[in-house]
């Protein structure tokens, strides 16, 4: 079936206003209305009146210098890379909210304390660094192998696997629409047998392992479990994390197959059988990465991912799971975009909203299921093409960000990634990037060292009100599933995405070795990494030596089960695919039955309008 | 009075990355000229056969994944095929220089590569299209 939207010409259709809506009332306004509102004791939350005063005498002779200064400007506009608009001092007095006498122990709190603003542990990365966790996967299962032992070698604490395209949608490598892209972003993975080649000679109970993937996530966990029983190791040594984040698809990335229903359906039942199989397995990876990437503000990453993260608690606790059974191996993952101190404020402001969710509105006793624990990954959208080796320093950065703001895992991007798949170079450059800001910089002596200053305060604050109204607004319209088909979601992000475009066209915003500081005649001397054609005849040729090889009869067994227990409204389709691993069959024959009995699901129009 | 652009934007291939395509659609539409946009996961002869039905002067493909040395050639093949080689064929993503001149050997007539602004696509467009309906009228 052809969807098509037409796009009628239209000018100064963008509403800009609406992007940055509560910059006003960010803090002058407020602390005006803080400043007449002493408590009893003539103190004014965190600080006492005569302080205050001073404090106001101070500031209004130095205003007038600074509005002297004024005049001049070093650049046209300050405002953060989501567009708003940002002051341009803080004190004291500024903090919204500190009329509360209690705001420092409620709203900022210590770490590893309830609300968690602080961090997820008492001593944070004194304790434990977090994990370096870089993301590779390319071309067969053999290759990706070799990346894979090299990393281990090389210091990487811990494994996460891409995937290509066939395998993220479902599709086996020997498929028409596979055509061309079979190992080109990621490992191909057709059955168990590929599977068993790509963690050969690598301790399963030893490493954590990430897997990317969404639509057919619970087929992959699948046979990366029938590996480890092959293997002998149990259950309950496996440890890793499933991305398993299928709502993020719809609105950002893409990569879904069935509608949204049968495949929030298919995430409850793997929770339901990781929490009582494999208890070390984080089940999901709620994700803002991939919605930052198609062009959203930091407000709306925090938001939506947050809104998706509720959407699938919701649904485990209607199927009948109790909250603190599953919701400690929830985990989150989040982008480290280029504007340092509002993704260092978008972390703190999820720490606090989550854990006041969690414990207030579904009643979860555990703190463990309070904290929320996240992976980041630096901005690939921000890495230029232009003067690449530039993306070395942007990635430090947005790295740090992801560190002060309390990260638990980071990957950083390799420098040549606009150009093509990292090379070994650029991968090895990018990981020892992450320990050099462990063990050079001293950012871990402290825990949480931007806690108490006043902008960040201010801007977590105005992160959490942000986020608050999108909230609102998606209940309003009926919840995240219903944002979804109605495209409302999709459209507010295209929104943020041209607006952003349009500054960097209209001159207000420059991008280093892009708009402004161009080199001329560039030549970019980075070696571009390139899959063989061969591997796709590779891949197709062992697909169908596996499945001439397998027990024919029952694999059609266990995709027939497979089959039966999708059409019931309550039986676990994670322990018939698990089966259907077990007897070879192919990614695609699984995600066919589905697609067979579920509809493939086709984007909305008014998803695929900016505005 | 002039008649407008025409352009049929299109997500071949299995790539789901919209984020550059809409907001070529976007500014295509700022800028004046009638866009049809597609969607995602497009085959070749989808693409093809909306561009004849939708008379359009161009295609626009954008292709992330590194599958556009197979996509990009298969569009032009399924041109060819439909006698419809008068349709102009452009696109962008992350595509390596080396292969960028490839395809515009092949056929292609204009690649656009990373960080390459609205308005260089807007005008490129522009010119071409002017030209090719002067040469069709003379």
């Amino acid at each position: 079936m052809r969807q098509r939207i037409y796009l009628t010409p239209r000018y100064g259709c963008i509403n800009y206003e609406s992007m940055r809506d509560d910059a006003a009332d960010l803090l002058f306004g407020r602390c005006c209305h803080i400043l007449g509102d002493y408590n009893e004791t003539g103190e004014l939350g965190m600080y006492d009146r005569k302080f205050l005063d001073k404090l106001a005498k101070r500031r209004q002779e130095w205003e007038k210098t600074a509005s002297k200064l004024r005049e001049r400007r070093s650049l046209p506009r300050f405002f953060t890379i989501s567009g708003d608009d940002i002051e341009e001092l803080f004190t004291p007095d500024m903090v919204p909210g500190a009329t509360d006498e209690d705001y420092y122990l409620n709203e900022i709190g210590l770490p590893g304390e309830y609300p968690y603003t602080r961090g997820v542990h008492h001593t944070m990365y004194r304790g434990r660094l977090w994990t370096m966790r870089q993301f590779a996967g390319m071309g067969t299962p053999r290759q990706t192998n070799e990346r894979f032992k090299m990393l281990l070698k090389e210091g990487g604490g811990g494994l996460s696997t891409a995937f290509d395209l066939p395998t993220l949608m479902g599709y086996d490598s020997d498929h028409p629409r596979s055509l061309g892209e079979v190992g080109k972003c990621g490992v191909a993975v057709d059955t168990l047998a590929d599977m068993e080649i790509i963690f050969e000679d690598i301790d399963l109970s030893q490493v954590s392992t990430s897997m990317t993937i969404n639509s057919p996530a619970s087929m992959l966990l699948a046979m990366y479990l029938v590996v480890a029983e092959k293997r002998g190791i149990p259950f309950d040594q496996i440890r890793g994390t499933l991305q398993n984040d299928i709502l993020k698809e719809y609105i950002a990335q893409k990569e879904f197959i069935y509608p949204p229903r049968p495949s929030v359906r298919m995430i409850v039942d793997l929770i339901e059988y990781c929490t009582r199989e494999v208890p070390q397995w984080n089940t999901i990876s709620v994700s803002g990465y991939h919605i930052r990437e198609a062009g959203s503000t930091a407000v709306q990453e925090l938001a939506f991912t947050l809104a998706d993260g509720f959407h699938y608690v919701e649904a485990c606790v209607e199927r009948g799971l109790d909250v603190d059974s599953f919701a400690p191996r929830i985990s989150y993952f989040f982008n480290a975009h280029s504007d340092f101190f509002e993704e260092i404020a978008k972390y703190r402001a999820a720490r606090r909203i989550y854990a006041r969710r969690m414990r207030e509105k579904y009643g979860a006793k555990s703190p463990k299921s309070w904290l929320l624990r996240f992976h980041t990954q630096t901005a690939g959208c921000s890495l230029t093409a232009q003067q690449p080796e530039n993306n070395i320093a942007r990635v430090a950065l947005q790295a740090l960000s992801g560190v002060l703001g309390g990260t638990q895992s980071l990957h950083t991007n390799s420098m040549d990634e606009t150009l093509a798949l990292p090379s070994e170079k650029a991968v090895r450059i990018a990981l020892r990037t992450q320990q050099i800001i462990a063990y050079e910089t001293g950012v871990v002596n402290t825990v949480d060292p931007l806690g108490g200053s006043y902008f960040v305060e201010a801007l977590t604050d105005k992160m959490e009100r942000g986020a608050q109204k999108y909230f609102e607004e998606i209940d309003r319209r009926g919840g995240v599933i219903e944002c979804i088909e109605e495209g409302y979601l999709q459209r507010e992000i295209a929104k943020a995405a041209y607006r952003f475009q349009r500054e960097i066209e209209q001159g207000e915003r420059k991008i280093v070795g892009v708009s402004d500081f161009v080199m001329e005649n560039e030549k970019v001397e980075i070696p571009v990494l390139r899959i063989d054609r061969e591997v796709e005849q590779e891949q197709r040729d062992f697909v169908a030596k596996v499945k001439a090889g397998r027990d024919a009869d029952a694999a059609r067994q266990t995709l027939e089960k497979l089959r039966a227990v999708s059409r019931t409204e309550t039986g676990n389709t994670f322990e018939a695919i698990m089966d259907c691993c077990r007897a070879y069959c192919t990614l695609g024959e699984m995600c066919d039955v589905l697609r067979e009995e579920w509809g493939e699901y086709v984007e909305p129009p008014s998803a695929m309008v900016a505005s | 009075m002039e008649h407008k652009i025409r352009v049929l934007l299109a997500k071949p291939g299995l790539d789901g990355h919209d984020r550059g395509i809409k907001v070529i659609a976007a500014a295509f539409r700022d800028a004046g000229m009638e866009v049809i946009y597609t969607g995602l996961r497009q085959t070749p002869q989808m693409i093809v056969d909306a561009a004849v039905q939708e008379d359009v002067d161009a295609i626009g493909l954008s292709v992330l994944s590194g599958a556009h040395m197979t996509l990009f050639p298969a569009v032009l093949e399924e041109l060819k095929r439909q006698g419809a080689e008068d349709i102009m064929l452009f696109g962008g993503g992350i595509i390596p220089d080396d292969d960028k001149e490839e395809l515009e050997k092949m056929g292609v007539d204009k690649m656009f590569t990373p960080g390459a602004p609205t308005e260089q696509a807007i005008a490129w467009l522009k010119q071409a299209v002017e030209q090719r309906r002067a040469s069709e009228k003379s």
